[in-house]
């Protein structure tokens, strides 16, 4: 066990180094960048620790994954990324600003576990909120809402009420709401969690379109090694108890990924890297 | 399975008059009414004989039970009057006399429900400017909810005349007196409900709000606002019923010149059972109205919310 895991490190540091002259051409300043990042939580109970130590780098456009068990602080990072969440330790830039500056300047849409839609509010006037909340005029407000509506294949249903959908279409609101006002960063924790395979399967490919075609750096928070290796140009492994991160796998798989490449040979040797990664994590406990 | 079609076929006929009446609601309500009805008169009889039979035995006369029954169902100052003696009574306050007159219960429900009416009014503002300031205010939520609490434990039949007495002494009569009885006792439920719906908003409707970077006014009408509109129109249905109790507890100490409360006291006055029973009658009925009201408010509210399913 730990000679394996010894080697997965060699491996990744050996990755990382081949993966970062591709990342550079992709994006010059990094989007995300954090170095010797800490938070513990006071409790009743005595502190607790979510995260420790944990440097990491997203370059822009990066589809970065966080995959760990539950406890291991992938949600909490994505939280300290969005100012929602702050660290006790170390320094964290977004976009070069504090997650606080980042936040004051709209530069991110957060996908929630929930869609925490506002059940009081039709669709359309639910992906209005933030548009209301920063001032965009009505003409605009419109114009905005049929585009994201089109791009998560919700046209038509901008007027229903959010009980009037499905779990899935309900989601595909909320990432619709999460683009309407264009940051260039894109948080996503588990949004996919809920739902059944069939549907997630359907919404990975068109979440993957949508980056494609916008462009976004997104992080992703997620349990699921498939769904981790399916859509990230990066996957960060993440241990529990403290929150660390224990290996960053940049993916050899190519842009273009119909559903079927996750039968590939490519595909399963980092799903199994990700499996190991996941394994070494617990070996501490 | 061409048998089963004929079967098949009687879900989507509409039901007759007798199927719906007798499947519906309508024949358990009026079984229940019945028997109250039957009650009360049992229970009228019983407790109007004594004084019947010491009239029979001072008169010294014969009596039999259908004539016991007749005379103790017809008193003029019964115990317990029956019930076509207090529908007579309403008919005759209601229907036969000027709705201005002082003897008419529509005059005196109309004074009632004025005060009722403004009292709850301005209650519920009341209420709803506490449970902001609540709910926002650190201060506020440590200290203004006890004093809530316990301005509710004192008996409003304690309070109702120091209210009045004081109130006139600073030069206030009239409505707005018995009004602020009602206040007093309609803002509290709106205050609990209030600060309940405000804080209902899950963390992560919240936390959505932080992302967009909102400030507390967005947060207040684009979330906590919508939220709590619920949990008040449930308040203001407790809040409206206990209005009209607060009117008429403010209408006994005002010497009794008009309204529901009014017409209670003097008929307690003049041993008018009849009278009174007609009053508490109205006072339901007021109240039945006022509580259905604010619900049909309430629907509507939820329907243009699309939360009505």
């Amino acid at each position: 066990m730990r000679s394996s895991s010894a080697a997965i490190r060699g491996q990744a540091t050996a990755g990382d180094g081949a993966g970062l002259p591709a990342d550079a051409g992709a994006g010059a300043r990094s989007v995300v960048e954090a170095k010797g990042l800490g938070l513990t939580f006071q409790t009743s109970d005595g502190p607790v620790r979510a995260l420790a130590d944990v440097d990491l780098s997203i370059g822009r456009g990066e589809f970065v994954s966080f995959i760990g068990p539950s406890g291991c602080g992938k949600t909490t990072f994505l939280r300290v990324i969005a100012d929602l969440e702050q660290p006790t330790a170390g320094s964290i830039t977004v976009n070069g600003m504090t997650p606080q500056e980042a936040r004051r300047r709209r530069a991110y849409g957060y996908v929630f576990q929930a869609p925490a839609l506002y059940p009081w509010r039709t669709i359309e006037k639910n992906i209005a909120l933030p548009l209301e909340i920063m001032g965009i005029g009505r003409a605009e407000q419109q114009e905005r809402i049929a585009r994201v509506l089109e791009l998560v294949d919700l046209k038509g249903f901008g007027n229903k009420f959010p009980w009037q959908l499905s779990g899935g279409m309900q989601q595909r609101a909320s990432i619709a709401r999460a683009l309407a006002f264009d940051a260039d960063l894109l948080l996503m924790d588990e949004p996919f969690g809920a739902l059944d395979e069939i549907v997630r399967d359907h919404l990975n490919e068109q979440l993957l379109k949508l980056w494609e075609r916008t462009t976004k750096t997104i992080c992703f928070v997620t349990h699921s090694i498939p769904e981790a290796v399916y859509l990230s140009t990066k996957i960060v492994v993440m241990s529990p108890r403290p929150g660390r991160v224990t290996d960053i796998i940049d993916s050899t798989l190519p842009k273009e990924r119909p559903l079927d490449i996750r039968e590939s040979p490519e595909f399963l040797k980092i799903a199994h890297r990700v499996r190991e990664g996941l394994r070494a994590g617990h070996s501490y406990e | 399975m061409v048998a089963v079609d004929p079967v098949a076929n009687l879900p989507t006929a509409r039901p007759t008059l007798g199927a719906r009446l007798v499947g519906g609601k309508t024949v358990p309500i009026l079984t229940v009414v019945v028997a109250l009805v039957a009650l009360w008169y049992a229970f009228a009889v019983y407790l109007n004989a004594p004084w019947q039979l010491d009239r029979y035995a001072k008169a010294e006369r014969e009596w039999t039970a259908a004539e016991l029954v007749r005379d103790t169902l017809n008193q003029e100052r019964p115990v317990l009057p029956s019930p076509h003696q207090v529908v007579a009574e309403i008919w005759k306050t209601t229907v036969d006399v000027r709705p201005t007159s002082k003897r008419s219960l529509v005059y005196h429900g109309w004074v009632t429900l004025s005060s009722t009416l403004l009292g709850f009014a301005i209650g519920t503002v009341l209420g709803i400017l506490l449970a902001v300031g609540i709910v926002h205010n650190r201060a506020m939520d440590k200290s203004v909810m006890p004093w809530v609490i316990a301005s509710q434990t004192i008996p409003i039949l304690a309070i109702a005349p120091m209210i009045i007495v004081v109130l006139n002494a600073i030069g206030l009569s009239g409505i707005l007196p018995k009004a602020l009885i009602s206040t007093y006792l309609s803002f509290f439920p709106v205050v609990v409900g209030m600060v309940k719906g405000l804080r209902s908003p899950e963390a992560i409707q919240l936390d959505l709000m932080r992302t967009y970077s909102a400030g507390a006014g967005q947060v207040f009408w684009k979330l906590r606002w919508p939220s709590a509109l619920p949990y008040l129109f449930t308040s203001m249905k407790v809040a409206v019923a206990i209005s009209l109790v607060g009117a008429i507890v403010g209408e006994l100490p005002t010497g009794a010149v008009a309204g529901l409360g009014a017409r209670l006291l003097a008929g307690s006055y003049y041993g008018q059972t009849v009278q009174i029973w007609a009053a508490l009658f109205a006072a339901a009925a007021i109240a039945a109205v006022l509580v259905m009201a604010v619900g049909f408010a309430h629907g509507l509210v939820l329907k243009r919310m699309g939360m009505a399913r």
